[in-house]
């Protein structure tokens, strides 16, 4: 293999039902980066059942090139089509870096991919950068449970490969008006042994997340003070796309569900951010939650010992806070759409 | 000498002590708190082989032993005291003698369903006049013709109302003292066999604990446990075994008290540091710990030599009064490091230290057993 | 329906504490345990055997220890056991680990592989799908439910929002959710059994028709440079005397700053 063959940063873009699923801006948003470090051009591989349309919206989120690869084949995600697409777009273009969203779907395809390619491929990066000297990619990414972080490399093989988990990475400024290079290669999608059939599609309908896997949680405690006062923190909790949990407490006064319910006899969690609203912060409500990457406290009493784990922490009333946090939030969402 | 447990029993106990943990640690309160008999996980245990763990496999039990047996009444018994001596009532006290003393054909009739799950067992030897001093038995048993007439009561016996099958005992012969004592195995739902009181207790308050009522209670002849007259004996070394799994639930109780004061005591703070930065509480934990440690190997040392086949009445009986009196220092320990806290039903300490008493005086009190291991000495 | 089980041994990482000192990690006295997506897939495997006949056998890669996860899952209900063992697999990645993995199951007869979803220690996802692309074999992963329908298998695959019911042709992969089942217990006797009168099948390196440079470190084409623990956190912020208002924009300031929206 000469790696010196291998040119440009390419990304998996994901689309379901023609939507482009989230993160494959933001991995376009880092490919620009990298790219722009590199000296070298951005693609996206866009496959799917009549999606060619979709190809400026990639232009104007970074890509340069936007490679099309459009089947009846590919129009519900299945492994064997989308991975034999991609490894015939790698033996054609001869990208130095792929980028995947690490995604129920990413996290398939790009496994399958890389043993087809015999190439490295790294899970769930928060991390990418160019090394300075051998202009080689740095993955970096969360191991054991999230306890410590390990910088990867994959120095004698291209592609060099990651997933990247949604969220993690930042979109450009939309380029309104720009536009990429279309290209279409042909490739054969002959059904073989590997490929399945999908014969349901079944959308989820109601979408109560387990608390144990929200990224965000806004939680109550006792200083609640009602089963009612439970719809403040579930406007906050909307706003953000987080959902509701409370401690012990809330649960013995029949205000909430116990499978909302967080600490040593309810849930851990783990999410990225947790309101803690109005909870005083015992042992056995900190054992379920202190692992959580950042804790945002509002109690009225300054010497509950939740501040002594809160990243952030407010003495004050939650039903003076709570509501007018919401309101600007909302305001706020509402600004960046009209942009 | 190693005393580096086997990798089958390291495993058993991380089968026993998830069990625990999963499906026992979760209603332990609600359990102590409602006496209610906990069927549910009693049900769960017979489908996963929990009540015919030293049992031999060709009776449905499991093929494993008496260690194994009182590691599972350990690990139980660290969550759930309750749920600790119904397992420990059920093998060492009803399938154990019947597998001793048992023909083949009562085997087959009664052990196979106690070791494999489909029912539960139950022993009755006590009476109200008949405690300590077992031979004092008021029951009487009348042979006529091919069954014997029981009358009679027992008095606190563990699993009663819920057990299917009990091995109770009964005079035959008064006149011959001890050795008139008989052993028979007496199934739930016999015309005259009916249930009296349940006992309100301190601790182990889920365990159903009963008065059986004999009253011209007839069963078939060949339900008589061992010759006529061999039942004191039949009692005593049901006995021997049955302190092994008190032994074995006494220890669980302390160690799982232990567990939790190490636990609180790290989180709980005072003057401005966790209280476990406290010399007091750091050796108060040290001699816990250290008690713990000499009671389990009292007791596995008892279970290795049943297991071995050897006499064991001496070392159970040890391992018995001490884990029992460690049981009872150890949760008082608890409560008090627990402060106030320790004292609220909030906390499974206070539970613990209630359920620790009842091992002090069921199945031969701390002064039966000093008067066995004397026995044994002078 | 002949069914491979692979299994890993992993560190029960809930139980991984770093040391608030030092910031590394303290591995020492960590339980190792079945990893839960495997545990799953094995439960899956033992309830389409109870249902429609079969075996199920049970693989792991890993370190001579890895065998006392065999054992359990022989105490669950397994049939026979592999481990595929040797100082020549060391320092494998995913695709350097599912290559040796492949050349182990190469040897087996099998009409389905189950794997975990990903596990635990590492997360990554990858050796399942890869293990199916070395053996040339469909795979369906995030599987939350598996029925037989003659030789193809119905299975629902989970995606974030939505599932699809996919038929796949045996013989297949399939990736387990943790969720999908509730593992069943293993049996004291099964315990006893499983070390007493059963073996666990030792494949080492002699054993598998593999290339050198295609497994351990020389396979593995990613490497690790640097690992470091998880920065710790700084001291909290604890504003007392903040009106609603600016309470209020002191959280939105600070949840902009971590681009939480």
């Amino acid at each position: 293999m000469n790696i010196q063959d291998y040119k440009g940063v390419f990304v998996f873009v994901q689309q379901v039902d023609s939507h482009i699923s989230g993160v494959s801006y933001e991995l376009l948003g880092k490919a620009r980066e990298l790219a722009d470090t590199l000296n070298t051009e951005v693609g996206a591989i866009l496959l799917g059942s009549n999606v060619e349309k979709l190809a400026d919206n990639l232009a104007e989120y970074g890509a340069d090139t936007v490679i099309v690869v459009d089947s009846e084949e590919l129009k519900e995600y299945r492994t064997e089509p989308y991975a034999h697409s991609i490894t015939s777009i790698v033996e054609k273009y001869k990208p130095e870096i792929i980028l995947y969203g690490a995604t129920a779907i990413g996290r398939d395809l790009a496994p399958r991919v890389s043993a087809r390619l015999k190439a490295g491929l790294t899970a769930d990066c928060t991390k990418l950068d160019i090394d300075e000297q051998t202009k080689g990619l740095r993955m970096t990414r969360p191991a054991f449970g999230g306890n410590i972080m390990a910088t990867i490399i994959s120095p004698e093989h291209r592609p060099q490969m990651a997933t990247v988990r949604p969220g993690v990475m930042q979109r450009i400024a939309k380029r309104a008006g720009a536009k990429a290079k279309i290209e279409k290669p042909q490739i054969e999608l002959t059904p073989n042994n590997k490929y399945v059939e999908v014969t349901q599609v079944v959308k989820k309908v109601v979408n109560k997340i387990d608390i144990m896997d929200a990224k965000i949680l806004v939680s109550g405690g006792r200083g609640v003070g009602s089963k009612e006062n439970f719809a403040i923190l579930k406007g906050l909790a909307d706003v953000l796309g987080a959902e509701v949990s409370c401690s012990r407490a809330c649960v013995d006064a029949g205000w909430i569900e116990k499978d909302q319910q967080v600490g040593q006899t309810g849930k851990t969690v783990r999410p990225h951010v947790y309101f803690a609203v109005g909870i005083s912060g015992a042992i056995q409500h900190l054992a379920g939650m202190e692992e959580s990457d950042i804790i945002i406290a509002i109690n009225k009493d300054p010497s509950a010992p939740i501040f002594d784990v809160a990243d952030y922490g407010i003495v004050g009333d939650m039903n003076k806070i709570v509501p007018i946090l919401t309101e600007k939030i909302k305001a706020e969402k509402a600004a960046k759409l009209g942009v | 000498m190693d005393f580096t447990l086997s990798k089958e029993h390291e495993m058993a106990r991380t089968l026993f002590r998830d069990f625990a943990l999963n499906e026992v640690k979760p209603v332990a309160k609600e359990v102590d708190e409602t006496e209610e008999f906990p069927a549910a996980n009693v049900e769960k245990m017979q489908k996963l082989g929990f009540l015919g763990i030293p049992m031999p496999k060709e009776y449905g039990g499991q093929g494993c032993d008496t260690l194994a047996y009182a590691i599972c009444v350990e690990e139980l018994s660290k969550v759930c005291a309750t749920t600790g001596v119904i397992v420990s009532a059920h093998t060492s006290l009803c399938a154990e003698p019947i597998l001793k003393n048992g023909t083949e054909e009562q085997r087959r009739k009664f052990l196979v369903p106690l070791s494999n799950g489909q029912k539960l067992g139950a022993f009755g030897l006590t009476e109200p006049n008949a405690g300590t001093d077992a031979a004092g038995q008021q029951t009487k048993a009348v042979l006529d013709g091919d069954s014997y007439i029981l009358n009679g009561s027992k008095i606190f016996i563990t699993n009663g109302k819920e057990a299917d099958i009990y091995v109770i005992f009964a005079m035959t012969d008064k006149s011959k003292g001890t050795r008139g004592i008989s052993a028979f195995i007496v199934e739930k739902g016999t015309p005259g066999f009916t249930f009296g009181t349940k006992e309100k207790k301190m601790g182990i308050r889920g365990s159903a604990t009963y008065e059986l009522i004999f009253t011209d209670c007839r069963i078939p002849k060949e339900n008589l446990l061992g010759a006529e007259g061999k039942g004191f004996g039949i009692a005593m070394s049901t006995l021997d075994g049955g302190r092994i799994g008190i032994a074995a639930q006494a220890l669980g109780i302390a160690a799982g008290a232990l567990e939790s004061t190490i636990a609180y005591v790290r989180e709980r703070k005072q003057f401005g540091q966790a209280i476990s930065k406290f010399q007091n509480t750091q050796f108060e934990i040290a001699d816990m710990a250290t008690k713990v440690e000499a009671a389990r190997l009292l007791v596995y040392k008892a279970a290795m030599a049943k297991d071995s086949q050897k006499r064991f009445s001496v070392e159970a009986a040890m391992a018995k009064l001490y884990a029992s009196e460690v049981a009872m220092e150890v949760t008082t320990k608890a409560v008090q490091l627990h402060g106030g806290y320790g004292y609220t039903r909030e906390y499974e300490v206070e539970r613990m230290m209630r359920d620790a008493k009842i091992t002090e005086i069921y199945e031969g009190t701390s002064e039966v057993q000093r008067m066995v291991i004397s026995a044994s000495l002078l | 329906m002949k069914i491979i089980v692979c299994i890993k041994q992993v560190p029960n990482t809930n139980e991984v504490k770093l040391d608030p000192i030092k910031g590394t990690l303290i591995r020492d006295g960590v339980p190792s345990i079945m990893n839960p997506d495997d545990k799953a897939g094995l439960e899956a495997a033992l309830t389409l055997k109870e249902r429609y006949g079969g075996e199920v056998n049970v693989v792991s890669m890993g370190p001579p220890q890895a065998d006392a996860v065999l054992r359990e899952a022989m105490a669950m209900g397994a049939d026979k056991a592999y481990l595929v063992t040797d100082r020549a697999f060391g320092g494998a990645d995913t695709l350097a680990t599912s290559t040796t993995l492949a050349a182990a199951v190469k040897k087996m007869e099998y009409d389905l592989i189950i794997t975990g979803r990903q596990a635990i220690d590492g997360d990554t996802a990858q050796v399942g799908p890869q293990l199916a692309e070395h053996l040339n074999i469909p795979n369906v992963s995030y599987a939350e439910k598996i029925d037989l329908d003659g030789k193809t298998l119905v299975v629902q695959r989970q995606y974030e929002d939505r599932y699809h019911t996919v038929r796949v042709q045996m013989p297949c992969l399939l990736t387990a959710l943790g969720e999908m089942n509730k593992p069943r217990y293993m049996t004291p006797g099964g315990i006893f059994d499983a070390y007493r009168k059963r073996e666990v099948t030792i494949v080492t390196r002699a054993d598998l028709d593999v290339e050198d440079e295609k497994i351990g470190l020389k396979g593995s084409p990613t490497r690790v440079v640097q690992s470091f623990p998880k920065s710790l956190k700084a001291a909290g912020v604890k504003e007392a005397a903040l009106e609603p208002e600016e309470a209020a924009n002191f959280i939105m300031e600070k949840l902009k700053e971590k681009f939480i929206f």
